[in-house]
């Protein structure tokens, strides 16, 4: 079947199967910080935006994309740069390969709530799941960055 | 694995339950159990496009849509002041924001999953589903319902008068619950909805009158000795059935607790 999208502001016309998933439309399309890990939409690694919110592409047919706005850290490099500095500042990233969804996830909460307590960081990322770091280098490389943008703007 | 050979976009109820009759089709939800299953789909039939997304709320109640995102619920300014926070206490913990932002409240209900926290909490709520064919049934009827075809097109909660409250025991943040347990204060008295006993989620009923106002700390634990009498749990791996009947008492007195605070 045929489908139109828009991935990272660009409009795509693509044939996809009825059962593809968008994770694998995606790298075929060649965004590959869509990263396939539980496949049990579990661990948050596959994360996008769809329409400014952040959903598992796992879990959601291409075929339901079809007509939305798909967003993945390609398209948003600068501010995902930006932002996974502060984790790389911690340490946070050993085998790097939770990264990408962590970030996106990170991004959405912060575009959602610019200011989260420590307790609200934790709920809001409690779906993307980390093997290697426990987490608490990504918890301060957040709030460093929040401190940081804070600044920035009292500047 | 699950296989889809057409994925249809329904543009009535109409044709999306004339789609459904036929055996190897499937509606979607969420799709996120439905993801995890094998099995060999003919037509997927997606009721994306019918307007099923949104909360309706008006001076008598909330008309929940089946496609609304478990997220949505969470979020609802209106259904949070309602329930007292109970939707966030029930929903927070499930995995995370992108899989509550994909699964829906349609999915959830249907579903009458045993882990579900959306439906023991709408269990405890002066609540409904409005089936296509079926009409307008009261969730505490529907949980019980043999599963058919008919289309789920949304959920009613009543604005009764009522305090909430909510808990439940995960082993991990975002697992599965060993066990939900929510409760009311209606002008009626108490009940208690207990679910994950790995069982689908039950409904008790303060008929021997035990938890009357003003709570105490001894009446909430004869309510919540009597719902654990009355609650058959099972054994899985994530406890026992004995652990599960423990926790239904301590989860209750609990929420009766709570309550007894908010009346």
């Amino acid at each position: 079947m045929e489908i139109t999208l828009t991935l990272n502001g660009k409009k795509l016309t693509r044939m996809v199967e009825a059962d593809t998933v968008l994770l694998d439309f995606l790298r075929k399309e060649g965004c590959y910080s869509v990263k396939r890990g539980c496949d049990t939409t579990n661990c948050g690694l596959c994360t996008v935006f769809m329409d400014n919110k952040p959903v598992l592409s796992c879990a959601i047919l291409a075929a339901r994309a079809a007509g939305h706005s798909i967003v993945t850290m390609e398209g948003m490099q600068q501010e995902a740069a930006e932002f996974g500095a502060f984790i790389a500042d911690q340490g946070a990233e050993q085998c790097g390969f939770c990264n990408p969804g962590m970030i996106m996830n990170a991004i959405a909460l912060l575009r959602e709530n610019s200011e989260p307590t420590e307790e609200e960081i934790k709920e809001f990322l409690a779906g993307n799941l980390c093997r290697c770091s426990g987490y608490e280098g990504q918890l301060r490389g957040i709030q460093n960055f929040i401190a940081w943008k804070k600044a920035q703007a009292q500047a | 694995m699950l296989t889809i050979r057409e994925y249809k976009q329904a543009t009535t109820l109409e044709e999306a339950w004339q789609l459904n009759q036929k055996r190897p089709n499937r509606l979607l939800g969420g799709m996120l159990w439905m993801r995890l299953s094998k099995s060999n789909v003919q037509t997927a039939i997606d009721l994306s496009a019918l307007g099923l997304d949104t909360i309706e709320e008006t001076e008598t109640e909330f008309r929940i849509g089946a496609m609304v995102s478990l997220r949505q619920l969470e979020l609802h300014e209106g259904f949070t002041a309602y329930s007292e926070g109970a939707n966030k206490e029930a929903l927070r913990h499930i995995v995370g924001v992108q899989f509550r932002n994909l699964a829906t409240v349609g999915g959830s209900v249907f579903g009458r999953f045993g882990f579900s926290d959306v439906l023991t909490l709408l269990l405890v709520m002066d609540s409904y589903v409005e089936l296509y064919k079926g009409g307008i049934v009261p969730v505490a009827d529907f949980v019980n319902m043999p599963y058919d075809r008919d289309i789920l097109v949304r959920v009613i909660v009543k604005k009764t008068a009522a305090h909430y409250s909510y808990k439940s025991v995960r082993i991990s943040k975002t697992d599965f619950p060993v066990l939900t347990c929510a409760a009311a204060l209606t002008q009626e008295g108490v009940q208690a909805a207990v679910g994950a006993r790995p069982a689908k989620a039950a409904l008790v009923k303060d008929a021997e009158q035990l938890a009357t106002l003003p709570m105490t700390a001894e009446k909430a634990q004869a309510f919540a000795e009597y719902a654990a009498g009355l609650l058959p749990t099972e054994t899985n791996p994530r406890g026992s059935a004995a652990y599960r009947t423990h926790l239904i008492k301590v989860l209750t007195a609990r929420c009766l607790t709570e309550l007894g605070g908010k009346a």
